[in-house]
Order: C-alpha cells, then structure tokens, then sequence
C-alpha cells in the first residue's frame, strides 16, 4: 500500500483531532506505519482546526498532508479551503448539515453525510466526527470494521465504556448512510 | 495517558511526551521547567508521571530559575532536565554557560519554534547556530543531537543522559514544533540507567568523612581558567573523535549529496525518493549528532557528490558547518523556508533540478 494521505477539517471542539487520532490508532492495531500531526496554532483556540494523517507500510516521510488522497470537512471553511487540494482521484467526506458543496470538480468522489443531523436525531450529540468516518470505513479500502473496534477499545479508557458503545453506534450511522 | 505505558509494546505517542517518557526512564530525577509553546506537553507529562516515578516536577518562577536549579540538582550527582522552546532557550543560556563551566552533566530539550524575538510558534531550525556555537558566554560546547522521528526522540534522551554523565557536560536534544507535537508509533527498550560513578565529584554531602567537592565555574586567575578551559577542550578531541552519528542515505552514487537534519530531513528524503524515481542521482546525508559534526561522515556521503545541497527550516545556518566539513572542496548550494513555514518535498525536489541535479 503507498502512503494514505488525510486530512481532517472542522471548527475546533468538533472532534477534528480525535477523529485523527482515532485513524492513527488504527493504524497502530493494523501494524502499519504511521503519523498523527495537529495544527496547533492559534486557529485552534477558537477557529478551524485541522489535522494530518498518514498512514502506510513504509516509513512516513514529511508528516505534513497538503494534497489529501482522503478529505474529512467539518465546516465550510475547511471544505472551501481544501476540496481544490484533494488528489485527483481523491475523496472528500462532508458533513452536509453544515456544508454547502459548490464544488465542480469531477476528478475526485465526493461523498455528502448529513453528520451533524443524524448524530443530533439519534442522541449523539457531538458524534458527527464519527458518524463521518463510519462513511469513510464504507467507502474506502484503509482499513476493516474491526480495526475501528479496536481502536475505540484502546482509547477510551474502561471507567468511559458507555461512550464506546456510543461511538460504535455513530460509526454504524455512517456505514448506512 | 494511562498510568506507566509498557516497555517494547508500540505506542502511540506525541514527540513531546516521548521525551519525557524516555527521560524518566533513563533515571532523570529532577525535572524543572516553565511553560512555552510547543514543547507544553513534556512538562504536563512530567507534572503527571515524575511523582509517581519517584522524581521531582517543579514548575519554576521563570526559565531562568529552572536552569539554575538543573545546575544545582546535576551538582549533587542526580539526573537533571530542562526543556523549553527558542526564546525560552535565550533565557536559559546564562545558566547553561554556568552548567558547562561547572563540568556539571545535564540535559536540555529545545523543541524549537520560529524567531527571532518572540517569534511564532510554528517548527523551526533557526537556532542551530544558537545550539553549536554560542548557547551562552564563553569557551565550551555542548552535545547537540538532532532526531528526526518520535522513537529517535526516545534513543537520544538515553543516549544524552548517558553521554552528558561520561563527558560531565550538558547536552541537548534539538527538536522541534513538528516532532514534538507528531504522533508516531513509538517503543521504549529495556532502558537500564547507565550508573555512573559521579563520588569524585558530586557535592553530595560528605558527612565529615572526606573533602569538600566544590562545584564552581569562577576562576580570578587567567592561568588557572586558561587550564579549566583547556582541559575541557580535550575532552572536547575525544568526543570529536568518537561521539559523531549521522545517517547516509542512497549516497553511494548521489551526483547530488542533500544535507538536512530533524523533521526537514524527513521531507528531503522524500524529495530524494522522487528524484530517483525520476532518474536523478540525489542522496541524503543526515546528521544526527549537530556538535559534533560529522565531518568523516559528511566527506563519505560527498564522496561521489558534485554539489552540495542543504535544506533547512531557517535562512541557512548548518551550512556554514557543511562548507567547514567538506573544507568548500565542492558547491554547497542552500534552500530553505524560515518563520514556521515547513518546505515540502515538491519544492525541495524543484531546488534539486535547479541546483543541477536534473539528468
């Protein structure tokens, strides 16, 4: 596999960073090589947030994703922004609740989830950023279900389980939507 | 962050809390800090962890006063670090010159951000100068390594505290914004704190039982300070000759030799990739120790090499070094971005072409 790289984009509190984080755990369950790299400027005390993963099976070079073969939007700053960065062939995942596509492109695939609304209608309330990567599960070869699986039991720390199951069953929202 | 993470299991971690992770394994017992941008989350890892591991975590008053009590915690003999960011090394730098006339072994983080003055708090490599030449007042250096990823970040806070205890001088890891705050999987080895020997010198407590170990860096007689500083600068011969460290990549048969160190070299050895799969012979030789500077090393590397290009996050300041290394026997050409602003690998390869290296 040659290196996957993406990019995760929101305000900050949307979850942006923990999306990443959860892609990069992943790849850690999955033996692969990887990178997690915040922004951490002053935008993400208030402003966008944003963060580069990449993950492969040979070493990573520059941690730095400029050209995403995969783009997560969370606002539409951050689709506006990015959408015309994504590889040709690329793909973008959106939250259509809060995202306007205008874009033109036909070089990439575009994929519209309404997160924002299927997690607020099944009392998830701030689980739009998982809702987005069950879709990106689907829609994608990265990695299998079970790896997410894995990943969520790593993070979230036993005393938190109830926001397991809770993540799992955003992540399914995405899968069907 | 969940209570001691485990030896040889592959972690998951940021740059930052990697350093300070290995430094509590490799027996670093005082940890004084203050906080800056971007290397906040070694100092709230070690607030978490350093009490637990039977340490201390003081948050000092100011950078100021947390080098001098690194002074005088290394001055009893117990493993002492610092960390901070550029303008907070400015800060420490009395302190270090102090440390370094006191033959006193330390560690010092820098996990670098764009300057000068307060600058931003983007990664940057402008303080290499700062680091080799002249981190404070005075004849003396310290040892400078300089990793690349988060495990390397690991291998060289052991190897510092190590090297810092046998050579009795500070050293310091010189990192920066990006690999301190980049996560990347990471294991910890078995680290067995290499236990020096420091009774000769350590102003311990004599209990009555032996002479005063006096821990000073004030000499009034030029002779005298003329041999403290002499005597150092031996040492100095020795490291020179037996502590330099560099990686050589795809140099064999490079017309074109890169020279870039830390999180640039990581986008320069993608840049070299491009070019060989484009047919053009670059190579990449990284240091990984900054003082001393791998000379034998750098004249392997160049040695089918027509020109010289160093790439860096600063307006061109290991350069200087390389030139010195390679005694200006070939062009050295230099491309950098400076500010916080990180070069990518498409633009170092563009430099490549320019500087000659096209087929």
């Amino acid at each position: 596999m040659a290196t996957t790289e993406i990019l995760l984009a929101g305000f900050g509190g949307q979850g942006v960073l923990f999306a990443g984080k959860i892609l990069a755990y992943c790849g850690l369950m999955d033996n692969k090589e990887l990178s997690w790299l915040p922004s951490y400027g002053p935008e993400m005390r208030g402003g966008t947030a944003n963060c580069s993963v990449c993950i492969s099976d040979e070493p990573i070079g520059s941690p730095l994703v400029l050209t995403p073969d995969i783009l997560i939007a969370m606002n539409q700053p951050s689709f506006d922004k990015f959408v015309n960065d994504v590889k040709p062939g690329g793909k973008v995942f959106y939250d259509s609740t809060l995202i306007e596509n205008e874009c033109t492109r036909t070089d990439i695939e575009i994929y519209a989830v309404p997160s924002s609304q299927l997690a607020d209608d099944n009392e998830l309330k701030g689980g739009s950023n998982i809702v987005l990567l069950g879709k990106v599960f689907k829609e994608t070869e990265l990695f299998n279900v079970d790896v997410f699986k894995k990943a969520i039991e790593k993070i979230v720390p036993p005393a938190k389980a109830q926001l397991i199951t809770n993540n799992f069953k955003a992540f399914e929202l995405g899968m069907n939507a | 962050m969940k209570g001691a993470v485990k030896a040889l299991e592959r972690n998951l971690m940021k740059g930052n809390e990697a350093l300070a992770e290995a430094a509590i394994r490799a027996g670093c017992k005082c940890f004084f800090g203050y906080p800056i941008t971007p290397q906040t989350e070694l100092a709230a890892y070690m607030a978490k962890r350093m009490n637990k591991a039977g340490g201390v975590f003081l948050q000092a008053e100011s950078e100021i006063a947390a080098i001098n009590m690194v002074l005088g915690a290394a001055s009893t003999g117990v493993r002492a670090m610092t960390s901070s960011s550029s303008p907070g090394l400015s800060l420490k730098s009395e302190g270090i010159s102090y440390i370094a006339g006191s033959d006193v072994p330390a560690v010092i983080i820098n996990v670098q951000r764009g300057g000068p003055g307060l600058g931003g708090i983007q990664p940057s490599q402008a303080d290499y100068w700062q680091a080799t030449k002249a981190l404070g007042h005075g004849d003396f250096h310290l040892l400078v390594f300089a990793p690349a990823s988060v495990q390397e970040m690991v291998d060289m806070v052991v190897r510092a505290f190590d090297k810092a205890d046998e050579y009795r001088m500070p050293a310091m890891i010189l990192a920066d914004g990006l690999l301190g705050q980049m996560m990347e999987p990471v294991s910890f080895p078995e680290i067995k704190a290499n236990c020096v020997d420091k009774s000769s010198w350590a102003a311990d407590g004599h209990k009555g039982k032996r002479a005063h170990h006096i821990i000073n860096s004030l000499y009034l007689k030029p002779d005298e300070l003329e041999k403290s500083v002499s005597d150092r600068f031996a040492r100095y011969d020795v490291i020179k000759s037996k502590e330099t460290d560099a990686e050589l990549y795809l140099t064999e048969d490079c017309d074109i030799l890169l020279c870039a160190f830390g999180a640039t070299a990581r986008v320069v050895k993608s840049a070299v990739n491009e070019a060989r799969a484009q047919g053009i012979k670059a190579g990449l030789f990284r240091p990984k120790t900054l003082w001393p500077f791998p000379v034998k090393e750098i004249n392997e590397a160049a040695k089918s090499a027509k020109k010289l290009l160093s790439v860096e996050m600063s307006m061109g300041q290991m350069i200087d070094d390389i030139k010195l290394a390679i005694n200006c026997s070939k062009p050295v050409e230099f491309y950098g971005r400076t500010g916080g602003v990180i070069p990518t690998p498409a633009e170092v390869l563009a430099e490549i072409k320019k500087v000659g290296g096209a087929e």
